[in-house]
Parts: structure tokens; sequence; C-alpha cells
């Protein structure tokens, strides 16, 4: 897999000059038509090969976890999502949409159809539609199994699309081979992590892509697509509210520096309009589209680019500069204050809904730590240590600002988007380690540019030593900045070998990038967590099947309507795998029970049994890890029960459970940590 | 030999007749092992056994140390009830033990204990399992120098006539109990813990525990109407437990005047009262089922998986209570039915058609979630009946909402003349030049 990586690497570099050569060359010179021709449909055929190469590598970069282990869905949140799945190909897409499901949060129940995002699971579902339609005779576990995958693979090929239009398509092959085995995006998208990310990603790329492309057209086409990937992307994650926030920002932007144009104000209008009215099919979302205080932005900067286009005609119609100042002061004062006035009455009298907390703690990452202990409580909601960032980017890391620098170097409305793009996701990715997912797409591509970009220069330099009667036709290739470089670097007489170890270098670290990337996708994100691999003395691997074997007790054990009470982690796995009804699971929507249960855990035994009678709890799930060393069971949890348990009832104080500020199991732990449940 | 086969062919020929004998369709008990200190009581206390086995009871006796005696085998219950005549036993024989006793009772039969002053401290720790303490004193009796029982001498006032009755019918019959009840024994008071234990006669104010032989030093630790003479309990799996500190209380004894009472009565109450709440312990009275409890949609008849709010729905169960024979309906107007999750949001008193069968309509409240239909009925005496069932209530699908609301007119006005203005609008833009 690394050898096949390093000669895609290769062979973008080798591809992109004759791909400059082409385009600047046809349409200057028609008597080398023929011979161009022939060019053309090699380096279309070379294209299509090293994208059809990248998009099944990126595919079976994926399916360690697969041999290695077995095709079975990892995690907890999958397991949600392959048990809605499994309804909707069972029961049909109205069940699936009115389904009330009383297996969870009991008793309370959960309206499934209005609280998910329906994405994945029709997506999923339609796949396996299509296979038994086609006569496939595959189950709905492989299926969910290899979606993430496959969606994978389609990203790719949108990076390589994207890449071409902000840059060339160099760029956009080298973006696709980048993101094809990038560590950040593969955590989230190795097969069996059925969760939303994997398709969210390529819809998010999607959605900019098309918007870019809308952008630059100024085609009503593009941006009535660019609204259906939104719609996509709503459908799939809620990560939908970076995209609705992302591209009025942008929006913003170009309207201060001036660039505004019709291109951008077709292209933002329809894409708004019809993008909100399509994500307010989705129930999850609804009417949020307009009321919450997070999609407020996109709002305000619709109506500002209203105000700019009527100042616009304005301006055209009247000749008199003077007087266009007045109106346009005017106009601008009353729109600001009209704009806050209808903010202000709406928030004050509640029609505008506040952020909500996950907003803020994305702003602001010490707000969930004091405010809201159940988010905080998650581990990839903690911010980003710098490791991680070497782990999931690698070099990707330091071709970022280069690719940054090439971007400002060559500013047109495209760059500008995807420096956004790459800035604003970074910034959240320091704020919680999952975002280094939404950042990767913008992180790959920039760093493709860098490296395309560089490449290409130093291969162009190579050229125009070697052969001087091309050097014409070499200069109009890297554009105006690389032929300057060329020209530049011509006078100095070790360029020629300066260029060559440069570009041995860039093969070093691409070399080191691909085996880093397998490695990692090796190592740490092909394990399944709900089976636990570990490396016994003699070097064997020993495999721990405790948790299903746990579920499949329950499900053979227990009466079907016994209620099972576990940590929320477990929730999902026990209605799916156990097939039993629980208290609190991983869609952590309603915090006073997630707390009452975290209160019944860390309650006395009689207090403890009240709180259970009055759930009608019939079984207690714990898990200890204590004998292997296992790290996340119960015990480790435990300090977050009490803290979300006394985050509700303040009867539950965290100094109890603590000796001297530490926190002990041991003999010597704390009275009422002892006694408790 | 010859006796031991015999008593195990016995054994053997009617165990599959007795197996049948105590189930939940026929709960009054038949088969009931006594166990005595001496075969003596047999005789003393003939009217007492003469009564149950009259009404059908197959009773054992056996010496309470007796090495053979056991309550179960192979993990078959060999009996449905258990009466501890033997005041003074230090060690069952056998396999019984105190705990033994507790396991048969937790499995759902009756106990009776009689306990006498001098009782054992093992007949004190099945006491103290059952919620009663008996007076620490092993010398003490109850005494009561107004209530005594007039007799030809005059004794210590340790024979007590006693006519403090629990005021249920359930108990104790409904026929009144004229003639007080003779009391000779160790008095008990009662666990405050335990909230299943019930006093059924109890001391007079003027009552205390005391040994009449010495000397009264100090003041006595059990006085007045804390004194119980005869409890019961019903345990939560509805097992029944009879607990008296006399046992000469169920001998033949007959003739009775309460002292300052000028009524000489030919027989004192001891029959009728011990008759009565052993048929109550023994499950001939008080003892209620519940069967077919159903709900549906009104106009409907099948009971539908889950509700959808705000439906109308039809809750129905019939109720029975045994009377020694057959199951006769049961009669009440205090059965309510709760719909429940969490805290009931729905309480409701059933009406009944007088033969048993108790219903209630109501209208299922506008919150979703996972409902239970609890029937909770706790009466003194009576078995509790403790029914639920759990029932989904689901919102509405997506096509169950109105279709049109009356309040949006002017919105759907607005968007349909906005169509045809634009349309105009097109039209005259496009053609009028």
């Amino acid at each position: 897999m690394v050898g096949k990586t390093e000669s895609q690497n290769g062979a973008v570099k080798a591809t992109a000059a004759p791909a400059m050569n082409l385009e600047s060359d046809l349409f200057s010179n028609f008597s080398f038509k023929s011979f161009k021709l022939k060019t053309k449909q090699q380096e279309l055929l070379l294209r299509v090969s090293i994208l059809g190469l990248v998009y099944i590598l990126a595919f079976i970069t994926r399916l360690f976890s697969v041999l290695r282990y077995e095709s079975m869905i990892h995690e907890f949140d999958p397991y949600f999502n392959y048990r809605t799945t499994l309804f909707l190909t069972e029961k049909g897409f109205y069940e699936f949409w009115n389904w009330f499901d009383s297996e969870s949060w009991y008793p309370l129940g959960r309206i499934i159809g209005g609280t998910l995002y329906p994405g994945l699971m029709v997506t999923a579902a339609f796949i396996y539609w299509t296979l038994r339609f086609l006569r496939f005779a595959v189950h709905i576990r492989e299926v969910c199994v290899l979606t993430a995958p496959f969606f994978a693979s389609n990203t790719t090929v949108v990076a390589y699309f994207f890449g071409k239009e902000i840059w060339d398509s160099g760029a956009g092959l080298v973006a696709a081979a980048f993101i094809a085995i990038c560590p950040g995006y593969i955590s989230r998208s190795v097969a069996g992590s059925y969760d939303n990310e994997g398709v969210a990603i390529f819809a998010l790329l999607l959605t900019f892509y098309l918007f870019v492309k809308a952008v630059n057209t100024g085609s009503l086409a593009w941006a009535l697509a660019s609204a259906f990937g939104y719609f996509y992307m709503v459908s799939a994650w809620g990560g939908y509210v970076f995209i609705i926030n992302l591209i009025p920002l942008y929006v913003l932007v170009l309207l201060i520096t001036g660039r505004y144009s019709m291109r951008l104000y077709v292209a933002y209008n329809c894409m708004y309009v019809l993008g909100m009215l399509l994500a307010m099919q989705i129930r999850f979302v609804g009417f949020q589209h307009v009321q919450s205080g997070e999609h407020m932005a996109a709002m305000g900067v619709f109506f500002l680019m209203q105000v700019f286009y009527f100042l616009d005609w304005v301006k055209y119609m009247l000749s008199d500069t003077k007087l266009f100042q007045a109106f346009l002061r005017i106009t601008v004062t009353s729109a600001i204050a009209v704009g806050a006035l209808a903010l202000g009455v709406g928030t004050a009298s509640g029609y505008i809904s506040p952020w909500t907390g996950r907003f803020y703690s994305l702003l602001d990452p010490t707000y969930a730590k004091d405010n809201i202990p159940i988010i905080a409580s998650v581990s990839e909601h903690q911010p980003t240590a710098w490791s991680s960032f070497m782990f999931d980017f690698h070099i990707l890391l330091f071709l970022f600002p280069a690719g940054l620098y090439f971007c400002f170097k060559k500013l047109s409305d495209a760059t500008i988007f995807i420096v956004m793009y790459g800035l604003t996701s970074m910034y959240f990715a320091g704020v919680m380690v999952r975002l280094i997912l939404v950042a990767t797409p913008a992180v790959c591509l920039i760093s493709a540019i860098a490296v395309s970009a560089t490449i290409k220069n130093l291969t162009s330099l190579l050229r125009t030593k070697s052969k001087t009667a091309v050097a014409g036709s070499s200069k109009g290739t890297g554009g105006s900045k690389a032929s300057s470089k060329a020209s530049f670097d011509q006078s100095q007489p070790f360029q020629k070998n300066g260029a060559i170890a440069l570009l041995l270098g860039a093969f070093y670290l691409l070399s080191k990038y691909a085996t880093h990337c397998t490695w990692v996708t090796s190592e740490a994100y092909s394990s399944p967590s709900i089976v636990l691999a570990a490396r016994g003395a003699h070097g064997n691997r020993v495999i721990f099947d405790d948790y299903r074997e746990a579920y499949f007790w329950l499900r053979q054990n227990t009466p079907p309507d016994a209620k099972v009470m576990s940590w929320w982690d477990y929730g999902y796995q026990i209605t799916a795998m156990g097939n039993r009804t629980v208290i609190v699971d991983n869609n952590t929507w309603n915090n006073t029970h997630i707390a009452t249960v975290g209160r019944a855990m860390s309650s006395y035994e009689d207090e403890a049994y009240e709180i259970m009678r009055s759930l009608d709890v019939d079984y207690v799930l714990v898990v200890f890890g204590g004998v292997t060393g296992y790290s996340s069971d119960d015990i480790n949890k435990f300090l977050w029960m009490v803290r979300i348990g006394g985050g509700v009832f303040p009867v539950i104080k965290e100094p109890d459970y603590l000796v001297n500020g530490d926190y002990r199991v041991d003999k010597g732990a704390a009275p009422k940590m002892l006694n408790c449940l | 030999m010859a006796k031991l086969l015999l008593y195990l062919t016995l054994a053997t020929s009617l165990i599959p007749l007795f197996s049948v004998a105590f189930s939940p369709e026929n709960p009054t008990d038949r088969r009931v092992l006594v166990l005595v200190d001496d075969f003596a009581i047999k005789s003393s206390h003939s009217l007492y056994f003469g009564s149950l086995t009259s009404r059908g009871f197959q009773l054992e006796f056996k010496l309470a140390d007796d090495p053979n005696i056991g309550l179960q085998r192979y993990g078959q219950y060999l009996y449905d009830a258990l009466v501890l005549f033997c005041p003074s036993v230090e060690r069952f024989g056998g396999s019984i033990d105190v705990a033994s006793i507790v396991d048969f009772v937790d499995s759902g039969h009756d106990l009776i204990v009689a306990a006498d002053s001098n009782a054992s401290d093992l007949i004190r720790e099945v006491a103290t399992e059952c919620g009663v303490d008996f007076d620490e004193d092993p010398a003490a009796m109850v005494i009561d120098h107004i209530n005594y029982a007039v007799s030809n001498f005059d004794g210590d006032h340790t024979l007590i006539a006693s006519d403090d009755f629990i005021k249920a019918d359930v108990i104790l019959g409904s026929k009144k109990i004229e003639a007080p009840v003779l009391f000779q024994g160790i008095g008990h008071s009662l666990n405050p813990a335990n909230s299943l234990v019930l006093k059924v006669l109890s001391a007079s104010s003027s009552a205390y525990s005391a040994n009449p032989k010495s000397k009264l030093s100090n003041p006595p630790s059990l006085t007045g109407s804390a004194i119980s003479l005869v409890s019961v309990v019903q345990a939560r799996n509805n097992a029944r437990i009879l607990i008296t500190g006399s046992l000469s209380m169920f001998s033949n004894r007959s003739g009775v005047q309460k002292a300052g009472s000028s009524i000489k009565h030919e027989k004192s109450g001891n029959e009728q009262f011990l008759t009565e709440i052993s048929k109550w312990v023994f499950h001939e009275r008080g003892h209620l089922k519940a069967v077919n409890v159903r709900h549906h949609k009104v106009g409907e008849s099948d009971e539908p998986a889950i509700y959808r709010i705000n439906d109308d729905l039809e809750y129905s169960v019939e109720i029975y209570e045994w009377s020694g024979t057959s199951w006769e309906p049961y009669v009440s107007d205090d059965v309510q039915v709760q719909f429940y999750m969490m805290s009931p949001y729905v309480l409701k008193t059933l009406s009944t058609d007088q033969k048993g069968h108790y219903s209630a309509e109501f209208k299922v409240p506008d919150v979703y979630g996972v409902f239970q239909f609890k029937v909770e009925y706790q009466r003194l005496g009576y078995t509790s009946l403790s029914l639920s069932k759990q029932i989904p209530v689901r919102p509405y699908r997506h096509n169950e909402y109105e279709r049109f609301l009356p309040a949006a007119y002017p919105y759907y006005g607005s968007a349909f003349s906005m169509m045809a203005g634009f349309f105009i609008f097109t039209i005259v833009h496009l053609y009028s030049k």
C-alpha cells in the first residue's frame, strides 16, 4: 500500500506540468492540434487512472479492522445507527419517520424519527435496496460496515474536483491522495465505524465545492446543487451548523474586501433560501433553522446582501455621488438599527432561542467545563493535545502554512474560501478533539496546493534547464510567480542539483507520510473498542470479547421487558445487542434523567434502591476492567457520574468522594465512595 | 420398618394429590404440619384441632425434636402450613431450623406460632424474624388486675379475659365475638420498623408484663395496650403468620366471667376467635385474585400494542375473593387504577358491576412515554393486589395532525396570491413590450 501511494504521488508530479502545458498551448497553437490531442488523451487517461487508484486505495486502507477482527460495528453510537437502519429496512420509511422507541430512555421513550439525522440510515438503506434490486444478497450489516469507506472514497473524488476548482488539477490529485489516507479522516471512517461523520464529511466537502463552483460561475444551477448538498449535509450530521456559519462569514468577508459581485449574490441567495427550506424538512432541525441563534448569522448576511444589492441599484440610478453618500449613510444606519431591533425583540420575546451549550463550548473552550459537565465528560470533546495534531496530520501540519502562503499569493474568491475554511476549522479542531475531522479536508486541500505548487516550480526549473527550447511554454505553465522564480533561479549555478535534492526531499517526506498513515490506521484507528485486543506476554494477540458476551447474556437470560440501568455510554449497545430497555443512552437529551442515574449510582444502597424502584430498574450493568487494566471502566467514569448527578441534585457533592482532593479507589478511599452503589 | 414402609407408600401415593392442593387457583392450605412438645397437646387442644380437621385440613403431628421431620423433600415443600405448638423446644429435629422456617414463609406458606412463658430462644428467634418481640424476661407473663377472668380461686391474675379485638371483618369474620378471649402467657410488642405486622388482640390499658412470682422492683417494660396478645403478619408474598404468646389459649378450656362483669359466658370466645382467625391464616378468607386485565380503545375490543396521546381507552379487570370453596366476586367501590409514568398521570376509581368486573374509561394524557396501568389495592386483611401492565404511548404520526389549520388561512392566502402575482408579473414583464 505504501508503494502504491508513493507511485501516485510521483505520478501526480509528473502529470502536473503537461496538464498546464496543454491548457495554455491548446488555444495558442492550432497547428499542433492533432499531436496535442494525443497528449490530452494520455493525460486524461493518467488522471482518471490515478483517481481510480486513489479511490480504491481510500477504500481498502480502511479495511484493516474487518481483516483483523470481523465485519462488525464499532464503538457506541454506530450501534444505534445500525439498529435504526435495520428498522428502516424492515419497516419502511414512514414507520421509521414516525418511530417512537419505547426501549430507550425508559420511561420517557424517545421519538427516534424526530430526534436523529436520518441521512446516514437512508443512505445505507438506499445502498442496501439498490444491491437487493441488483440481486446481490447482502446483509444490511455488511452495508453498514462498508458505508463509511465507500463514502471516504467518494470524498476523494470531491476533493479532486475541489482542488481543481481552487487551484489546478494537479493540486486536486494531490488533495485526493492526501485525503484518502489522512489519519484525521480515517479515524472516523474505518470499516465498521458506521457513524454520521463518515457520510457527513463527504456532504460537507461536496457542499463547499458546489458553493465555490457557484460563486466562481455565478450559475443558478450550481447554487441549486449546493443547496441540495447542504440538504444532504443537514440530514446527515449536526455539524451542518459549521456550513451555515462559515458561508455567511465568507460572504461577509467578500463584502468587506469589496469583492461583492452578482455571482456571489446569486450563489448565496439561492443556496441560503433553498437550503433553508430543504433543511426545515428534517424534523430534528425544523423551525430551529429560522429561530435558533446559531442560524441567525446566515439570515443577517442574507438581509445584508439585499441591502447591498439595493444600494448598488440606487448608485446606478443616482448619478450624484454626494446624494448617494447621504443616502448610503441613512440606509446603512437604518438597516443596522432595524436588524439590531429585530434581533433584540426576537431574543427578548423568546422567539429566537439563545445559543446552545454545545455552540458556546465551541467558541469558548472553558465554557463546558464550568457549566455542562455532560459535554465535558466525553473524551472526544476535550481540547486537542498538540501530539494528536501531529498524529493525525503528520507533514500536513507543516505544509498547511506553506499552502496558506501560496493561497495568499494568488488570491481569488475560491482561495479566500479555502483559507477561511482552513483557519476556522483549525481553531475548532484545537477546541475539540473530534473536530479535527472537520479540519482534515481543509488541511489536505491547502497542503495539496503547497505540494503541487512547489513541485511544479521545481520540475519546471528542471525542464527549463534541460530543454531551453521549451522554456517559453514552461514559462506559461507555472504561472507568473513560478516563472519569475524560475528565471531568477536560472542565474544560480547549483539550481538543477538543488531542485533535484529538493524534489527528492519532497518525495522522502511524502513517502514518510504514507508510511505514517498506514501505520496509524493499522495500529490506532482500526480497533472496534467493543472487542479489546492486547498483546500478551509473548507478543501474541489476546482478544477480549467480554462486552458482547455480557450483552448476549442479557439477551438470553433476562425477561424481554427487563429494564437495564447502566451508565449512558452503554445504552445504545444494550438496546442494539442485548435487545433490552435502557434508562439512559448515548443520545444525552435529558440531563435530569442522566443525573438521576448518576445519583442512583453514587448513593448509598438503600437510597439507590428507592431511586431504582421509581425507575422500575430490574438489572444494573457496571463495567469493571480492573484485572486487565482496561481503563475506561465505570470506576474511571465514576467521578463524572458524581459531577453530573451533583449538577442536578445538590445533595451529591464531589468532595465526599475524594480523599484530600485525590480520587482513590483502594481501601484508602473516602467512606462515601466505598459505601455507594 | 413395616410402619415406615406404609408411611412411605402413603406419602408417595398422596403427593400427586397434595401437590395440586395449594395453588393460585385454590389458595386454601391443605397439608399442615403441627410440631408439639409432647403429644398430650393433641388431646388437651382437641377442640381446635377438631375444627381444623372438620374443615378439611390434614394435620400431621410430630414431636418438635423428631429427627425425621423436614419441610421439604427434593425441593418440594411437603406442607402448606406449619403450626409451632412447641414453646419450649431448644432445637428442632431433622432439617428444620430458623432459616428453613423463614424460607418456608418466604415461599408463600403460612405459619402459626404459639409461645408461652418460658418460651425458648428458638421460638423467640422465629418470632423476631416475623417482626414481634416477646418480653425479654423469660418468667414474665401478662398480668391484668382489672380484666382478669374470674376463677374459683383468687390467682395471680395471669389468666386474663380480653376483648380488645381488631376491627376487621375479613380477619375475624362478620359475626361479632361476644365472649372475651382467655389468655394466659407471655406478651409481645410489635417491631415499629415492620409495617406488615398487626395487633389482632391487644391487652387492656391496665395490663402489664412482669414475673408474677417475684416482687416488682423495676417498672415493667411492656405495659398497657402496647402489649399485643395475638398478632398477625401478612407478608408481601401473601404468606400469613399468626403469633401469640399463649399456647393454652388454643386449649379446650371453656366458661369465662370477666372480672367486674356480671355476665358469665358459658363458653369463652376462644373457639370462635381462633376458628375465624385460622380461617384467615389458612387463606379461607380475604384472598383476592385479579384476572382478565384488559384495556382497549373505546369502541374497539382488541388490545393495542401502543396507544396514541389523547386516545380514549377503557381499562377493565375482574377481581374475585376466595371463599374457602370457590371464587366469589369481590365487591368494593374503592379500587383505583393509575396511569403511571414515574408519577400517576391519571388516577381513577373503577366502577363495578357487582359481579367482580371493574372498569374505567379515561383519556390518555397529552404526554408520550412508556406508561403502566397500575392497580395497587392494599386493604387490611386482604391479600394485596399489585397489577401493572406496561403500555407505550406514542405521539401523533406525521399524517395525523390537522391538515389545514384555520389560524393559518392568512398564510395560505398570501402564499397563493404571491404565486399568482408572480405569474402575472412574469407574463406582463415578458410580453408587454
